[in-house]
C-alpha cells in the first residue's frame, strides 16, 4: 500500500508532469490530446479487473463486471478515436 | 516478492513511463501518431499482466467473467469508435470518458461494499469516497453531455431555482459521503444512496449547460475522471492508476482552462450560469444592408487575388463541405498561384482543435493551418478573406462593443482584409444570438447557400474563367 508522504510525492510529481506535458501544445492538437488523455485514464481497466477478481457475492461481482465493461470501453474507444484523428494529420510534403 | 508480483509491478512501471512519453509525443504533430501507439502498448502490457495480479484470488469462472467483460466493453467501443464520423468525435470522447468515470465509481463501490476500503486508514477511505463521488458525477454528467451533442436532448431544461436544487443535491451527497467515512463500516444502504446522489448531481449539474459550452464541460469531466482513477489507484495500491490518473487530471485541468480562456469564459461561469440566460436584453445589433453576390463572382475575385485566408467554422463541417473546399483551394493554388492559408479560431468546431481534425480529414496539410495569433497580423495585408459557416468568432463587436455578450472574446480580425466573402446559410445569428456587424461591412459580400453547394459552385466558377 502506498501511503503518507510517499503517496503525496507521487501525486505531486505526476501532477507537474501532466501540467508540463500540456503546457506548450499547439491548439491544433488539443482535441486529439484530450482524446489521448481520455485513453490514458482507461488504465482504470486494471483496477476494475482486480476489483472484479476479488469481489464477493452477487452484487459486488455484478458491479465489478459492469465496471470492467465500462473501463474496457474507455480504453478501447479512447484508443480507436485518438488514432483515427491522428491518422489524418499530414504535411504538404507527405 | 515472488516472480509474478515483481512482473506485475515492473510492468505497471513500464506502462506509466509509456503513458507519459506517449502523451508527450502527442503534443507535436510530427510525433503524435507514434505517441498514441506507445501509450497503447503500455495499456496492453498493463492489462495482460493484471491477469496474474496477486490480489486476483479468482477461479476459472471469474477469469471467464473478466475476459467476457473486456470483450463486451472493448468490442462495443471498437465498433462505435470505428464507425463514428469525425464531426461526432467530441461526443464520443464524452461517452468513453463517462465510461471511465463509471468504472472508477464501480471500483469504489466494490471496495466500499466489501469493506476493503475501511482497512487501510481514514485517508484511503476518504480517497475511496471522493473518487466514487467524482467518478459518479463524471459518469452521469458525461452521458448528458453526449446526449446533448448527439442531439438526443435538444431542450435545455432550467428549473426555477436550479442553483438551489443543485446546491441541495450537492449538500446531500457530501453529507452521505461524510456519513460513510465517519461510520467506519459503511452500511450498504448509505453507500448505495450516496452513489445514486452523486449520479443525480452529475445530471443536474450538466443539464442546464448549453451546447456551446459543452466542450469545456467534457474536458472538465475528462480531468475529473483522471482524478477519480488516481484516487481509486490509491485505494487499490495501484501505482499505474495513480500516475496515469494524476497526469490526466493535471493535463486535463490545464486543457480545460485553455479552452475556457479561448471562449472568454470562466469555469464557474460555464458551470453555474447558462449562456444567454443572464444577459438580459439583447444588445442592439448593427443595422444596414447585406450585399450578396453569386458564387461565380466570388470565385473570380479569389482567382485574381494574391493571397486568401479561409476561416472555417462549424457550419462547414455540418454541411460536410471540407472536401469540396479543399478541391477548390487546390485549384486556386495550382492554376491561379494564390497563396491560401487557413485561419482557425481556438473554438472553431465543437472543441479546440476539432476543426483541424475535420480539415485534416479532407486532406488539408497542417502546415497551411494557422491559429489566431499567427493570422491576425496578416489580415490587413491580405487581398481576400473567406468565412465559411463561422459567425461569432469573426464578430468585430467582440473588440468594440462593450455591451455585447461576446465582448472581450478573442476573434479573427477578418474585417481588416481588403475584401471579405462570407458563405452563410441564411441571415440568422450565431450561437450567442448576437448580430454580426461584419456582414454589413462595406468590404463584405455575402454568398448565401449551403456551404457544400457553394464550394462546388466556386470550383465550377473557376473552371469557367
Amino acid at each position: 500500500m502506498i501511503t503518507g508522504f510517499v503517496a503525496l510525492y507521487i501525486f505531486m510529481l505526476a501532477a507537474f508532469t501532466g501540467y508540463e506535458i500540456i503546457g506548450r501544445v499547439p491548439a491544433i492538437l488539443h482535441t486529439p490530446l484530450m482524446s489521448g488523455s481520455n485513453f490514458v485514464h482507461g488504465i482504470v481497466l486494471v483496477g476494475a479487473m482486480v476489483a472484479l477478481g476479488h469481489a464477493d457475492g452477487f452484487w459486488e461481482t455484478l458491479i465489478g463486471f459492469i465496471g470492467t465493461i465500462l473501463a474496457a470501453g474507455n480504453a478501447v474507444g479512447g484508443y480507436v478515436v485518438t488514432e483515427r484523428m491522428l491518422e489524418m494529420f499530414k504535411t504538404s510534403k507527405d | 516478492m515472488n516472480f509474478w508480483e515483481f512482473t506485475v509491478d515492473a510492468s505497471y512501471f513500464i506502462a506509466a513511463v509509456l503513458f507519459i512519453v506517449g502523451l508527450k509525443r502527442m503534443g507535436s504533430p510530427k510525433t503524435a501518431k507514434a505517441g498514441i501507439k506507445w501509450a497503447g502498448i503500455g495499456m496492453v502490457l498493463a492489462t495482460v499482466v493484471t491477469l496474474w495480479h496477486p490480489e486476483m484470488d479468482a477461479g476459472f469462472f471469474r477469469y471467464i467473467l473478466i475476459l467476457l467483460a473486456i470483450a463486451i466493453g472493448g468490442g462495443g467501443a471498437y465498433y462505435t469508435g470505428m464507425k463514428v464520423q469525425m464531426t461526432g468525435m467530441p461526443q464520443m470522447v464524452a461517452l468513453y470518458n463517462g465510461m471511465g468515470g463509471g468504472a472508477a465509481a464501480a471500483i469504489a463501490l466494490v471496495e466500499l461494499y466489501s469493506h476493503a476500503a475501511f482497512q487501510h486508514g481514514t485517508t484511503v477511505l476518504i480517497l475511496a469516497v471522493v473518487g466514487a463521488l467524482i467518478g459518479g458525477v463524471s459518469f452521469s454528467g458525461s452521458l448528458i453531455a453526449w446526449a446533448k451533442l448527439e442531439g438526443k436532448m435538444n431542450k435545455t431544461i432550467r428549473l426555477p431555482g436550479q442553483h438551489l436544487i443543485n446546491a441541495g443535491i450537492a449538500l446531500l451527497t457530501v453529507v452521505l459521503g461524510i456519513w460513510i467515512i465517519a461510520s467506519s463500516d459503511g452500511a450498504p444502504v448509505v453507500v448505495t444512496l450516496f452513489f445514486i446522489a452523486s449520479l443525480v448531481f452529475g445530471v443536474f449539474l450538466t443539464n442546464p449547460i448549453g451546447g456551446a459550452d459543452m466542450p469545456v464541460v467534457i474536458s472538465l469531466y475528462n480531468a475529473l475522471t483522471g482524478l477519480a482513477v488516481a484516487f481509486e489507484g490509491f485505494v487499490l495500491g495501484n501505482p499505474a492508476m495513480i500516475i496515469a490518473g494524476t497526469v490526466v487530471g493535471a493535463a486535463g485541468s490545464l486543457l480545460t482552462l485553455l479552452m475556457a480562456n479561448a471562449m472568454n469564459r470562466s469555469i464557474s461561469n460555464v458551470l453555474f450560469a447558462g449562456f444567454g440566460v443572464d444577459d438580459g436584453a439583447q444588445a442592439e445589433g448593427p443595422e444596414g444592408e447585406m450585399k450578396s453576390v453569386e458564387a461565380f463572382d466570388a470565385a473570380a475575385s479569389f482567382a485574381y487575388a494574391d493571397s486568401l485566408i479561409i476561416v472555417p467554422g462549424y457550419g462547414l463541417a455540418v454541411a460536410q463541405a471540407q472536401h469540396k473546399l479543399w478541391e477548390f483551394v487546390q485549384m486556386l493554388q495550382k492554376e491561379h498561384d494564390v497563396d491560401v492559408k487557413f485561419a482557425i479560431h481556438p473554438v472553431a468546431g465543437r472543441m479546440p482543435g476539432h476543426m483541424n481534425v475535420l480539415l485534416a480529414e479532407a486532406g488539408v496539410p497542417y502546415d497551411l493551418i494557422y491559429d489566431l495569433e499567427e493570422m491576425n497580423a496578416e489580415f490587413p495585408n491580405t487581398d481576400a478573406a473567406l468565412v465559411i459557416g463561422a459567425n461569432d468568432v469573426v464578430n468585430p463587436a467582440a473588440r468594440t462593443d462593450e455591451s455585447s455578450p461576446i465582448y472581450g472574446m478573442p476573434i479573427l480580425d477578418v474585417d481588416k482584409a481588403r475584401e471579405v466573402y462570407v458563405i452563410k446559410r441564411g441571415k440568422g445569428t450565431g450561437f450567442s444570438g448576437v448580430q454580426n456587424g461584419l456582414f454589413f461591412g462595406d468590404n463584405t459580400r455575402m454568398v448565401f447557400g449551403d456551404a457544400k453547394q457553394v464550394c462546388t459552385d466556386l470550383a465550377n466558377g473557376l473552371k469557367q474563367l
